[in-house]
């Protein structure tokens, strides 16, 4: 199994770090895993993107022409990475940021509100792990224990009392996920 | 951090924890995109703390280099790294420590140039890095890590070579194997060497006149021709040695390669992706992928060269070590060039277009 993923969307929403914590889970569940951020002068407001990679096997290129699924949060990332969606694959969107939705027919579309939904229940410190959530559902690359792992390795000892707002972002994502 | 411990890091934190790890006596060096993490992380690491290592931010990268070279000139293990434009401004520093035989290492996590250039991934440094770069008949030994994992292995590597052969080395990577995240498991501790191992196994080294032997003079200065010409024959006769003992280079699926593709660092990481899919389609294509850039590994890829029958050669700048792969292969058989420029990465599917191109 190789899973190629690329999330988009505002600096500031949260995007690479959600990578980052995918790649933790994938290296806790003992997989092999690359995160590629499009690193650069990107500041809150600008675009960020990262690409995440987990795998079975040896990732070769952390530079992708296409990807298995593509996790958009905002309208520029829409329209950079729908055609780089591989046929089949996946396209996850938040309804929040997108005012023209996907077109493509040959790939599965995903509606996830994540920031609605967060806005709604106070939650938006934890938007990206609503978003995560959505995408564990429609692919369980890795476990909710992976992630609750990986969190825990990676927060610092004094945000750990946060965990469980992040455990409960993600099964919300898993819940309010849609296909279109 | 247990010894053996899987982690997650970039490439830049990788060549830092390294650096401790190994008995780095020092590191001297100035914040750049897209290599600032390694001193980043030398600060958050407080190695001053533990195993003794010296970190300083200095003032600017003259400044640094030349930190460097009286560390080296000590016998101490002391590096320093910085990006393109930093390591232009360090040329004159390691000419003069190739002159005066100094080890030390610096890495150069290249970004695309000339100039300032942007703070995207670039090879374009290739040609200052392996011809020269500062003045005078020297070379630099040059490890191309293209993974993570290699970023730190490479460390170690970097000094024990910079001191077998008295000889400044140098990592060449880049802003994507500088930034991106992946698995390591980093090497195990080694302490920092005492001062009489130094004085012991650095005999050229000013350690301080015990017993008043003859004093060691660290000069790359020498007025007399004839001397200077002797000091070069050394120098060069070294640099053979060099050649005929450490050319290092990965081979990959080559064994029925119809076609080769070249390449080094985050390209030859790429070079595997288009192969599995050049492969799919049906055309053998394999890779080499030189570790050493100097020295270089031309007689594998002119062993090579007679096996396939086009060579691609796969960079992120605008075609230099296309032209080492002409010379090895002796221009028999075609050698092309793909890549993209000023930070821009190739994407596989376009250099599998490239391959196709050849097969016509």
């Amino acid at each position: 199994m190789t899973h190629e993923i690329i999330i988009s969307g505002f600096g500031g929403q949260g995007v690479l770090s959600m990578g980052k914590i995918l790649a933790y889970s994938g290296l806790m569940e003992d997989k092999e895993v690359t995160w590629m951020p499009a690193y650069g002068p990107e500041q809150r407001g600008g675009t960020a993107n990262v690409t995440v990679i987990v795998s079975d096997e040896p990732v070769s290129s952390p530079i992708l022409s296409s990807y298995d699924t593509a996790i958009v949060l905002n309208q520029p990332s829409l329209e950079k990475f729908e055609s780089k969606v591989k046929p089949g694959g996946t396209l996850i969107y938040d309804g929040y940021g997108i005012n023209t939705p996907p077109t493509r027919k040959d790939i599965h579309v995903y509606r996830i509100d994540a920031m609605d939904k967060a806005a709604e229940m106070n939650m938006i410190k934890v938007f990206n792990m609503i978003i995560l959530g959505g995408f564990l559902k429609v692919h369980p690359i890795v476990s909710i224990d992976g992630v609750l792992k990986a969190l825990r390795k990676t927060l610092p000892e004094r945000h750990h009392h946060l965990i469980p707002m992040n455990e409960e972002a993600i099964r919300l994502g898993m819940e309010i996920i849609k296909e279109m | 951090m247990a010894d053996k411990e899987v982690t997650l890091m970039k490439g830049n934190e990788a060549i830092a924890h390294a650096a401790i790890r190994c008995g780095c006596d020092g590191y001297f060096g100035y914040p750049i995109t897209p290599q600032s993490e390694v001193l980043e992380t030398l600060a958050a690491e407080k190695p001053w703390e533990t195993t003794g290592m010296v970190v300083l931010q200095a003032e600017s990268e003259v400044a640094s280099i030349n930190m460097v070279y009286g560390g080296a000139a000590t016998g101490k293990r002391v590096m320093t790294s910085s990006s393109s434009p930093g390591i232009s401004l360090m040329q004159e520093g390691i000419s003069y420590m190739a002159g005066a035989e100094l080890p030390a290492l610096i890495v150069n996590v290249s970004r695309g140039g000339p100039g300032l250039g942007t703070i995207q991934p670039s090879q374009a440094d290739y040609f200052q890095t392996v011809k020269g770069g500062g003045h005078g008949d020297y070379r630099l030994i040059t490890l191309a890590p293209a993974s993570v994992q290699e970023m730190a292995d490479f460390v170690d590597l970097a000094f024990e070579l910079a001191f077998k052969y008295r000889n400044p080395a140098m990592i060449l990577s880049d802003g994507a194997i500088g930034q991106m995240m992946e698995k390591v498991v980093l090497p195990p501790f080694k302490p920092r060497r005492t001062e009489e191992q130094i004085a012991k196994e650095c005999p050229w080294a000013t350690t301080g006149r015990i017993g008043m032997r003859k004093p060691n003079i660290i000069t790359s200065l020498e007025l007399r021709s004839e001397e200077m010409e002797q000091n070069n024959l050394r120098i060069q006769a070294k640099y053979r040695e060099c050649e005929k003992n450490e050319v290092r280079y990965e081979d990959y699926m080559t064994a029925d390669a119809e076609y080769l593709i070249v390449a080094f660092g985050s390209a030859a990481r790429i070079a595997k992706k288009v192969i599995a899919i050049a492969r799919e389609q049906g055309i053998k294509v394999g890779l080499l992928r030189p570790i050493t850039l100097w020295p270089f590994p031309s007689k594998r890829i002119a062993e090579l060269g007679k096996q396939v029958k086009g060579i691609l050669s796969l960079e992120i700048n605008a075609g230099q070590m296309v032209e080492d792969i002409r010379l090895a292969v002796e221009c028999n058989v075609p050698v092309k060039w793909y890549g993209r420029l000023g930070g821009i990465i190739p994407e596989p599917e376009e250099v599998v277009e490239e391959i196709k191109k050849m097969t016509r």
